[in-house]
């Protein structure tokens, strides 16, 4: 026999349970939403003539052309500062990783930092990067936008790439260096071999990041309508292509922001899909244990 | 011949690594130093209460009050917070606890492609589909509002910072020792009271923690949210209002912000503001997650 208080708990229980499944299906019913209203409205002027031409008359009342220059200038905008905030990410984590591995106080403050590097937003680095800007007389540029995404991705690369690198047993270290190996071949040779899965996503997240990202480079690529020719020139990016020409009054060139929008989301999506198909794909080489 | 070689390639890599270390420590000090230098100026003329405080602003005339931007970006990154919290933990509660893991399975690549969506595309879509709903959503109020006000900048922001909170959260309630749960539930206590009484309460530290991450970073969300809240420069009075959060204020003038005095200056301050708000919030959320790491 059970009581009218059993029966109340069961009630609760199963009450908050239909709750807890409502919200869960309504998280992904909310993407599916994000994506289907920015595609439903951006693909139909997606056209070739869209995506291989640049603005003409203008960005916010020229009718005619498309949205290369963003393309390119986001293309060449996050392929730099990926690459260079992985010049500097990388052996940031192989030495936390490798060579501070005895030191874990310091290695945990060092974490405990570059979380906290990782919540300032880049509004604030974008801010900074035009302190930098104007502190060294450079007018707003692909150079200067590089630099600022560089710094706001960083903590990103560097934290995602440590979580992974921390994930290597301390008997593979321990083995290598007792075969005589210098703790800088064991960083390329060994940790690199064993993570790239990891690191390989790691890039591809920072990449998203950099792609994405309109605040930090607000101040600091300036914004134009043709496609940049060299560092110093200023470039558009597809963030910033979406965020001015929405507000046209012009009907077309607000056809241009959705069609950059459905293409940004297209890349994010694409990275996404890749870095989840690349991790399980390089697992092949890992050494299991 | 080559151990030598081997010897100084293993030298120069790790001062070249050590230096990386080095710039990346260093350059939280030079974000807060560079801000700081730039809003000297205004900072030194104003003080610094009068500059909190007051909801006068009207930079050709020199005076410059960061009330309504406060004010505004608490109204919306409360509001989002508040919207997010019932929503975050019954979802965390039902993946980790409840749920099949294929539900995981299918969840994270949702939660993943969430986090990774580039803010400027929830701003298109809260222009899409959230500026609508909330003229609708003002109607049953009794309002009429154009539907750029708070209301909407909250609701993006909310489904910015879900997958925020539900990542920490979902990881949060898998540190939680599971011999805890067995013993409550080999006392006789239901799943639901086990979560209520033990994980709940065990997780406290950590859940306020998640909270206060999601928090930090609504406040510091911009392009987002300011494509939808309204930006006009007037303290809110209830969630219909439009407001002009703080990193609105920064993004919107960047134009102006050299042809008036001052201006860039007050912008920087802006901005320090900013960092200082979201470093205090993150330091006292992490630091609360780390010692529940190290108990569990």
């Amino acid at each position: 026999m059970k009581g009218i208080p059993e029966m109340y708990k069961k009630a609760e229980e199963i009450f908050f349970r239909i709750l807890m499944i409502i919200s869960t299906v309504s998280i992904a019913a909310v993407l599916l939403m994000i994506i289907f209203s920015i595609l439903y409205n951006g693909l139909p002027s997606l056209s070739w003539e869209m995506i291989s031409q640049t603005p003409k008359g203008g960005f916010y009342f020229g009718k005619e052309g498309g949205i290369l220059n963003a393309i390119i200038g986001s293309v060449y905008l996050s392929v730099c500062s990926t690459i260079l905030a992985l010049l500097i990410g990388l052996p940031v984590a192989m030495y936390m990783n490798v060579f501070m591995i005895r030191h874990k106080k310091s290695l945990n403050s060092i974490r405990f930092f570059l979380d906290i590097l990782w919540g300032i937003p880049s509004i604030v680095y974008g801010a900074f990067g035009f302190v930098i800007m104007i502190y060294f007389g450079l007018k707003t540029s692909l150079l200067a936008g590089i630099i600022t995404v560089t710094l706001f991705i960083i903590p990103i690369m560097v934290r995602s790439m440590d979580e992974v690198l921390k994930t290597v047993p301390s008997g593979l270290l321990e083995s290598a260096l007792s075969l005589g190996s210098t703790k800088t071949e064991i960083s390329f040779k060994v940790f690199l071999r064993q993570c790239i899965p990891g690191i390989v996503t790691a890039i591809l997240l920072s990449f998203g990041r950099a792609i994405g990202d309109a605040a930090s480079v607000l101040f600091t690529t300036g914004y134009t309508d043709s496609i940049p020719e060299s560092l110093s020139d200023p470039a558009a990016t597809l963030p910033l292509a979406i965020f001015f020409q929405l507000g046209s009054p012009v009907e077309e060139v607000r056809q241009r922001a959705f069609a950059s929008a459905a293409v940004l989301t297209f890349i994010i999506l694409l990275i996404s899909i890749s870095a989840r198909l690349l991790s399980s794909k390089f697992n092949r080489n890992k050494i299991k244990f | 011949m080559s151990g030598l070689y081997r010897k100084w390639t293993d030298r120069i890599n790790e001062a070249w690594m050590f230096s990386c270390l080095v710039i990346i420590i260093m350059l939280p000090f030079l974000l807060a130093a560079g801000l700081y230098l730039k809003s000297y100026l205004i900072i030194s003329e104003n003080n610094l209460s009068g500059l909190l405080f007051s909801d006068i602003w009207k930079p050709a005339e020199n005076k410059f009050g960061f009330a309504p931007f406060i004010i505004s970006s608490l109204w919306v990154s409360l509001s989002a917070l508040v919207l997010a919290v019932p929503v975050c933990l019954l979802s965390s509660i039902y993946i980790t606890q409840y749920a099949r893991s294929s539900v995981l399975n299918l969840m994270q690549p949702v939660i993943d492609i969430l986090a990774g969506i580039p803010s400027v595309i929830y701003g298109v879509w809260g222009i899409l589909m959230i500026v609508p709903f909330s003229v609708k959503a003002s109607e049953w109020f009794g309002v009429h509002t154009t539907g750029y006000n708070i209301f909407s900048g909250a609701l993006v922001l909310l489904v910015m910072i879900i997958p925020f909170i539900l990542n920490i959260l979902i990881e949060i309630f898998r540190i939680i020792p599971e011999e805890l749960s067995e013993a409550s539930l080999s006392l006789g206590a239901t799943k639901w009271e086990t979560i209520k009484y033990v994980l709940l309460r065990k997780a406290f530290p950590g859940i306020v923690s998640a909270f206060g991450l999601g928090l930090s970073r609504a406040f510091g969300e911009t392009i987002a949210v300011l494509m939808v809240v309204g930006n006009v420069i007037k303290i809110p009075h209830n969630i219909f209002d439009p407001g002009y959060p703080l990193p609105a204020l920064i993004a919107n003038n960047y134009g102006e912000m050299l042809s008036i005095p001052k201006y860039d200056s007050a912008l920087m301050f802006a901005a320090l503001i900013l960092l200082a708000v979201i470093l205090v919030f993150n330091f006292a959320s992490r630091l609360l997650i780390m010692r529940l790491e190290r108990y569990s």
